[in-house]
């Protein structure tokens, strides 16, 4: 098991070097001069020549890169341009803002989905099934913003239930901080319950009817623990992978929900650095939420090799 | 009923519908048609029939793994067909199966020893976990396995082993009544004979009664006491397996024991003794069922559906015409020379596996230090 880890770690190492070259390759295609965003009004010359030498703009290419790439390693992702503090600091700030909203999402599409996939694949034809199916469809065609929207209007305005917006860190004040983190994670996590639902069921059909279920029904087992010790741990591996990159994708596209509800997580960082042309804060967010999607696929394999003892030795 | 009884179907009749949508009326497909059956207590009955005859789903029915469109199905003098919870676990406990392919039967996530334990969990919820452990060791060893073998997973074990693992869970729950679902067929002809003299054996040794439903007439010549022949969900043949091989009386019947291949080339083809292919069971034939395809078939074949008449030693057989094609067909040549070669050859690997002392399967963990690749 151990090997199996370090090998898979080996392997993230040249996708790393990879990632690492395009999304420097990729900046320094995109039009527009960070110096000058940086600048605003001012244009002199000399100015803006002291910015570029600060930030060794004038450096070639891939001395850029070596710089950059060697500093990272060190845990140095540089200086935002903009506001001058170091980008992992900045990352630090906003990374657990938005790990606790994904987490709290990936709860709700967790608790919602799966039960309700299993049921509409047990119940396959019935009421239950068009229902649950009817309401994921929903789930997935709503637009995030506009359930965010419709939801601060019912509940914050006018229940005057939950926050409508904001964030207190769960160091801060634990019951707080859930409760403000409630309504974005509930929009978020529609989607993904949704998807998850629709996975659940789709694996969920096909090992409902494999032979090894006849099996465990010709034994005498109750539905219940034919569903689900039998049924369902089979059809976990496509649900744990689908987990694993909806996982990733929350903490990297928050983007809308975080701005709808005004939470200063990771989304919000990356709008405002692309916007600002703040090469070395979206080099070190893609960085980091590249490691974090490999992370996560490492688990998702870790997961299988643990569920599925066929692939154990191998 | 009688005591001796203890399974019998009566009128059992289970049809699909298939397709059908909005605008459509869904087609019905005649699986099971009117089927009859007892089976006395202790012997092995045969079901025989081709692809598609419906065997399967009778199976299925006899387990009540399917519910019958009409009729009932008795077990024990007790009605099955709509028995549920705790009847239908009392049910499971008596009547057990063995499933036609051992890769997929058995649920790759699931230890041997979980998965023959678990009809103890269920069946006899009083054991300690080391009871229970002991109890599947024992079984293990019942069917040729090793006990140490309980901790490995299904996709360790080859093909014949992995069905013994399937009839080890078929007997842990202590059933009276076996029923196998073509239990040999995915398996290599070598494996075969030492599953099904397995079979025999536990049948004779526990007292079990075993229902096997087969298209291979080699296996269930071998095994079985009597002898039903399916076709087009309906028996159109039964009777002690003897009766039934050697002076078989439906056409069709004749036609199946014609078929078997005989590695013969110096003779001259034979006539053709089945027309055709089998009619769609959405759409059966009028009158006898067979007629499309029988060479005997006369007029009131395609009119009259024939019954299935029981004679005094209890060979029954639904044809018209049945005496008159026997007086016609040479039948004391089949008497004279009842077995080709190429089912001789098989029947000697048979005799081979079960004479050839000692059996495979008790000394396999007895005396070789491997598990004996099946």
């Amino acid at each position: 098991m151990l090997s199996f880890i370090l090998r898979r770690l080996l392997i993230a190492v040249p996708t790393i070097i990879l990632i690492s070259v395009f999304v420097f390759a990729l900046q320094k295609l995109l039009p527009g001069d960070p110096v000058l965003a940086m600048a605003g009004e001012e244009r002199d010359p000399e100015v803006l020549e002291f910015l570029r030498e600060k930030y060794r703009l004038n450096d070639p290419i891939p001395v850029q890169y070596f710089t950059w790439i060697t500093n990272a390693m060190r845990g140095d992702l540089g200086i935002s341009l903009r506001t001058n503090q170091p980008v992992l600091e900045l990352i630090g700030q906003k990374l657990p803002v938005t790990i606790q909203l994904a987490v709290m999402s990936m709860i709700f599409a967790l608790v919602i989905g799966i039960p309700a996939g299993i049921l509409s694949a047990v119940k396959k034809g019935t009421v239950t099934d068009y229902v649950a199916n009817v309401v994921a469809l929903s789930g997935l065609s709503i637009p995030n913003f506009w359930l965010g929207i419709m939801l601060i209007l019912l509940v914050s305005v006018k229940w005057q239930l939950l926050p409508a917006s904001g964030y207190v860190p769960l160091s801060e004040d634990f019951g707080k901080s859930i409760t403000t983190m409630l309504m974005p994670a509930f929009v978020l996590g529609t989607a993904l319950a949704a998807t998850l639902m629709r996975h659940t069921r789709s694996a969920m059909l096909g090992v409902l009817k494999s032979d090894y279920v006849r099996t465990a029904r010709a034994k005498g087992l109750t539905e219940r623990r034919v569903v689900l010790k039998h049924a369902f741990r089979n059809a976990l591996t496509p649900i744990v992978t689908l987990t694993a990159l909806l996982f990733g994708e929350l903490v990297a596209g928050a983007v809308l929900t975080e701005q709808i509800f005004t939470i200063p997580g990771f989304g919000k960082l990356v709008v405002d650095a692309v916007f600002n042309r703040d090469y070395a804060v979206v080099q070190g967010i893609v960085l980091i939420t590249a490691i974090g999607f490999i992370f996560m696929n490492l688990i998702a394999d870790v997961l299988y090799v643990l569920l599925n003892p066929r692939l154990r030795g191998q | 009923m009688s005591n001796d009884t203890i399974l019998a179907a009566h009128g059992l009749v289970r049809h699909f519908n298939v397709g059908g949508g909005l605008l459509q009326n869904p087609t019905v497909v005649r699986a099971v048609d009117g089927i009859d059956l007892t089976i006395k207590r202790g012997e092995t009955f045969a079901i025989v029939g081709e692809s598609g005859c419906g065997k399967s789903t009778l199976a299925r029915l006899l387990m009540r793994l399917l519910t019958p469109t009409r009729g009932e199905v008795v077990f024990d003098g007790r009605d099955i067909s709509g028995v549920d919870g705790k009847a239908l676990t009392d049910l499971r406990r008596d009547m057990q199966f063995i499933f036609q392919d051992p890769f997929s039967s058995l649920n790759p996530r699931l230890t041997v020893g979980k998965l023959v334990g678990e009809p103890l969990e269920v069946h006899a919820p009083d054991l300690t976990r080391a009871q229970r452990r002991d109890r599947v060791a024992g079984l293990l060893e019942q069917v040729g396995l090793k006990p140490e073998h309980a901790d490995r997973y299904p996709h360790e074990f080859s093909g014949g082993q992995r069905q013994r693992i399937g009839i080890a869970r078929a007997l842990a729950s202590g059933p009276k009544l076996i029923i196998g679902d073509e239990p040999v067929s995915a398996l290599d002809v070598s494996v075969q004979a030492q599953v099904i003299n397995l079979l025999s054996d536990l049948g004779r040794d526990l007292d079990l009664t075993l229902v096997i439903i087969a298209h291979d007439l080699a296996v269930i010549r071998h095994m079985s006491d009597r002898v039903a022949v399916m076709y087009l969900g309906q028996i159109v043949e039964s009777g002690t397996a003897d009766e039934v091989f050697e002076s078989p009386r439906h056409p069709y019947t004749r036609a199946l024991l014609d078929a078997i291949p005989e590695p013969r080339h110096s003779e001259t083809p034979r006539e053709q003794t089945v027309l055709g292919e089998m009619p769609s069971p959405s759409a059966p034939p009028p009158g006898c069922r067979f007629h499309t395809r029988c060479p005997f078939a006369q007029d009131n074949c395609r009119t009259d559906v024939p019954r299935l008449e029981d004679d005094a030693d209890e060979h029954a057989v639904a044809c018209h015409h049945w005496r008159a094609i026997a007086a016609a067909q040479a039948v004391p040549e089949r008497t004279a020379k009842p077995r080709s070669s190429g089912s001789a050859s098989r029947f000697a690997l048979y005799r081979a596996a079960a004479d050839g002392a000692p059996l495979t399967y008790k000394t396999a963990a007895a005396t070789s230090p491997t598990p004996t690749k099946d």
